[in-house]
């Protein structure tokens, strides 16, 4: 499998990327943040658009787009946690805008429009070159590298955001640079993973990862494995069987972990009779 | 995408305009639809907005993606795969959020992922389907220019068991959306009453979907329905402002649209945000401590 050249660039610049969005979705997670980075990977979408509208390089407006707006969200919500309605409309605005950049792009280049919107959308980690899986990695580490030279004081500004401030934590300017982290970390995951799909190794790997373990650290580096063990898995298996798009196969596999964790720590047994409880109550009054 | 249209111009003469509007049945079509999805979408999205739901709602919204694309692969017809597809990722939400919670990001960390894994799925559908698909944009960003009749009939089927279930569910879930441990102890099943909504806006968003697309019925459920919060905190009117900002923004936008060449989600997504940031501006500078008291002081001074 390895001896193909595009397969070493989708591992190398696979394994950075899900290692970051393990990372960084755990914080995201822990600070119900989810959709601040559902709404990021649209802004994504509409940055390459305008990108390729305006013949730029498409990196280039991905990641502009995604930093200004996720400082833009941290900035319009409170203690830099944007609100859901404030959210929802931004994003909604900018996904329409995005349309207005596919209807320029189609326009005025003919021929070839459906993919790169296609590409956006969906990633192609098996169409890198070795210079965009280098690039990946090298981007991915500085990432890394921030996140985890903050990580202490972001976890205790997560956690008890008001113990932190009164300790002289600088809680807002960590939760945008968490934001700003985020953004970047779609720009870079949009290329091979897809703007769309990145949700599911940001939200899946953290999700499980907290149900298993109540030790941040632990949950942390929980939450990397299983994003990077999920997209190995996911590039196994694609490679394996070509119809499967390897996108699908990542987010199908760390979803599934996610359930397996999720049935694995609910405990039926108590929550059961509770509820058969509530249902006799209900009867009866 | 009225390129192919004879010439159309917009004048001063507002009859005129609203004639030319009208001439072709496709767009009468796509009024009508148009004004039945704002309705609808408006009244979902007002309790979505009002219970913090927005998360779901687009995840919701996403999920008429694969729901497409899965019918197509069938052979069904589309509508079958959104209702589907809508209604059972409604369910494992719904199910999700009265789950037993371990931490705080739970709930958005399964919305996220159920909407991830969705999108997955419908990107393999895509790619299993060896057709060529002419338009794949149309299913994320819709095209409301192709409606018949026969859909205008079954929306209006459905917004009315929608405004229905509302009439029927509105009070309780109301009470519960506004304080859940009250309603809880005053014997509303709240978690009945969660449930059932969800579903409802599941089945409202695979409604309207398929007329907006996947990526921008999430715009008709949130503006309208947080502008007319930020206006009003009074239910009845900010309910009825709702709706009719919802049939305005699509009315406006499908106009623009129809005069202008560019795509109907754009123009729709652009007037919404519009609204909603000079609603907000307002709000901001009434609720201002000093910004209008000073202006008051003034005229009382003159």
């Amino acid at each position: 499998m390895f001896s193909q050249e595009f397969v070493r660039n989708a591992w190398i610049a696979g394994t950075v990327i899900a290692l970051a969005s393990g990372l960084i979705g755990y914080f995201v997670v822990l600070r119900a943040q989810v959709f601040a980075g559902d709404a990021l990977s649209h802004v994504a979408f509409t940055g390459a658009l305008a990108a390729a509208a305006a013949g730029i390089d498409i990196r280039i407006g991905l990641f502009a787009a995604t930093i200004l707006i996720a400082l833009l969200l941290g900035a319009l919500g409170e203690r830099s946690q944007a609100d859901d309605v404030t959210i929802g409309v931004t994003f909604a605005a900018i996904l329409g805008l995005g349309v207005y950049f596919l209807a320029l792009f189609s326009t005025g280049s003919g021929g070839g429009n459906g993919l790169l919107g296609a590409r956006t959308l969906f990633g192609s980690i098996f169409g890198l070159s070795a210079t965009d899986a280098l690039i990946a990695a090298l981007i991915a580490a500085g990432i890394i590298a921030i996140l985890l030279t903050v990580a202490r004081p972001l976890l205790f500004a997560s956690i008890d955001p008001t113990v932190a401030a009164a300790r002289g934590v600088p809680v807002r300017a960590l939760g945008l640079l968490l934001l700003a982290l985020l953004g970047a970390t779609t720009a870079e995951a949009t290329q091979a993973i897809g703007a769309l799909l990145l949700l599911g190794l940001l939200a899946a790997p953290a999700g499980a990862a907290q149900r298993l373990t109540a030790n941040p650290y632990h949950a942390l580096g929980l939450s990397a494995a299983i994003a990077v063990l999920s997209t190995w898995a996911g590039l196994t298996i694609s490679y394996l069987i070509p119809t499967l798009p390897p996108s699908s196969a990542i987010i199908a596999v760390a979803a599934g972990t996610y359930l397996i964790a999720f049935l694995a720590t609910s405990d039926l047994r108590h929550a059961r009779p509770r509820a058969l409880k509530t249902v006799i109550r209900g009867t009866k009054t | 995408m009225a390129s192919h249209l004879p010439l159309a111009a917009l004048s001063v003469d507002l009859i005129w305009d609203f004639r030319q509007l009208t001439a072709y049945p496709f767009m009468v079509n796509a009024l009508e639809a148009g004004t039945v999805v704002a309705v609808m979408a408006g009244v979902v999205g007002w309790f979505m907005v009002l219970r913090r739901e927005t998360f779901a709602g687009h995840t919701l919204s996403v999920m008429a993606f694969p729901g497409a694309t899965f019918a197509l692969l069938l052979g069904l017809s589309a509508a079958v795969g959104y209702y589907t597809f809508c209604g059972a990722c409604a369910l494992v939400i719904g199910a999700a959020a009265s789950a037993r919670r371990r931490h705080r990001g739970e709930e958005s960390a399964v919305t996220g992922t159920v909407q991830a894994f969705g999108l997955a799925c419908g990107f393999l559908f895509l790619s299993l389907y060896q057709g060529v698909l002419a338009n794949y944009e149309n299913l994320l960003f819709g095209d409301f220019l192709g409606i018949t009749s026969g859909q205008v009939l079954t929306l209006v089927t459905v917004c009315v068991l929608t405004l229905g279930f509302f009439a029927i569910v509105g009070r309780p879930l109301l009470f519960a959306s506004v304080d859940d441990p009250v309603a809880r102890a005053s014997g509303v099943p709240v978690r009945g009453v969660s449930l059932a909504f969800m579903l409802a806006l599941g089945l409202t968003v695979a409604a309207t979907a398929q007329i907006t697309g996947a990526l921008l019925v999430f715009a008709l459920l949130v503006a309208p329905a947080a502008t007319a919060q930020l206006i009003t905190p009074r239910i009845g009117a900010s309910l009825a402002l709702t709706a009719l900002l919802g049939i305005a923004i699509t009315w406006v936008g499908l106009a623009l649209a129809y005069f202008y060449n560019y795509p109907v989600g754009f123009y729709i997504t652009a007037v919404a945000f519009g609204v909603y940031l000079v609603a907000r501006v307002a709000r901001t500078v009434i609720d201002h401590p000093t910004l209008l008291a000073r202006r008051s002081r003034a005229e009382a001074a003159a």
